[in-house]
């Protein structure tokens, strides 16, 4: 089953402009497992290394696929890629609608090259 | 030449890192409205609160233990900046200095080790030469270095330099035009970085 080999991750500056488009992919993909993480420890506008780090140790999928808002919410989803054991695809793919084709396609039980592939017409980054 | 890059090498201890990294604290608690200012330009105006939450932290790292070797000085100042920092500037400070921990780790020098710092922050950023960030200070210092002419004026420059170009890295880039003629923020903090360094007696000519 796709669901249990592949997860999405949505980090996002803002925590709910990334709870919010959970909301939006499990109505595209009700079988699929959606993380979201967003903002600093704080609760303030950024990214946190330790946030990102601990919702994708939550996850039970071993390949995760990711998707961001602005550039540090990448610089920190590369940083944390280095020092976990899951496979981490971070995709430069548009926010919003990167994670909710994704999330249709492996509803779908969609190959994950084929989901790649898809998913280059969607490039902003 | 070889030997008197030894004699810079030699300068960069465990006492004089200690203090290149206390004084780069100290300027960016000095400096956080300025850095701030400075960002406020592309509208978010907080790399100098950024900075100062990853140097509280280091500061606190600092404080609980001395004895801390100078590989682990740089390590945990990386980590420090990657996990409090918030913005994409602690993160391309924390990876520089990682990389940096990493090749004082293997014995490399202070050049050496800039060199792998630049090599993270580059590989992070994917920022070149010329595109209005850190690395537009970084890597001319290392220049300075290897031609044994670094001091505190070339340094400005080098951050008064990024007002001539074009940002094409981060958020700066959506409204590139608009910041010609300012001075980028991360190159800012950078040359604080290299000011401290000259301070602290890391590099003497």
């Amino acid at each position: 089953m796709m669901s249990e080999q592949y997860g999405i991750l949505l980090v996002s500056h803002v925590a709910e402009l990334a709870d919010g488009l959970v909301r939006l992919l499990e109505q595209a993909a009700k079988d699929i497992t959606v993380q979201a993480v967003g903002g600093t420890e704080d609760g303030g506008i950024g990214t946190s290394f330790d946030k990102i780090m601990a919702a994708l140790n939550e996850m039970q999928e071993p390949e995760i696929l990711a998707f961001y808002d602005l550039g540090s919410a990448k610089m920190n989803l590369e940083l944390v890629s280095e020092m976990t054991e899951k496979k981490l695809w971070i995709c430069d793919a548009a926010f919003v609608e990167g994670a909710y084709l994704t999330a249709a396609l492996l509803q779908a039980d969609t190959p994950y090259e084929k989901i790649r592939e898809q998913l280059q017409d969607l490039y902003v980054k | 030449m070889l030997q008197e890059s030894k004699a810079v090498m030699e300068m960069l201890t465990v006492e004089t890192a200690r203090t290149w990294l206390s004084l780069f604290i100290g300027k960016l608690e000095t400096n956080e409205k300025n850095l701030n200012a400075l960002d406020g330009s592309i509208g978010d105006g907080d790399h100098g609160t950024n900075m100062l939450r990853g140097a509280n932290e280091l500061k606190a790292k600092l404080a609980e233990d001395m004895q801390i070797g100078l590989s682990d000085l740089f390590k945990i100042a990386g980590m420090s900046f990657i996990k409090k920092t918030g913005g994409a500037a602690g993160l391309l400070y924390g990876q520089a200095f990682l990389n940096m921990s990493q090749s004082l780790q293997e014995g490399d020098d202070l050049l050496g080790s800039l060199a792998n710092g630049l090599e993270g922050i580059q590989k992070i950023g994917q920022a070149e030469l010329r595109e209005k960030t850190l690395v537009d200070v970084w890597a001319p210092v290392m220049e300075d270095i290897r031609n044994q002419r670094l001091s505190l004026d070339r340094i400005n420059a080098h951050v008064t330099s990024t007002k001539e170009f074009q940002a094409k890295k981060g958020r700066a880039a959506y409204v590139a035009e608009q910041l010609n003629g300012h001075i980028d923020p991360g190159a800012a903090s950078c040359g604080y970085f290299f000011e401290a360094m000259l301070e602290a007696g890391v590099y003497d000519e």
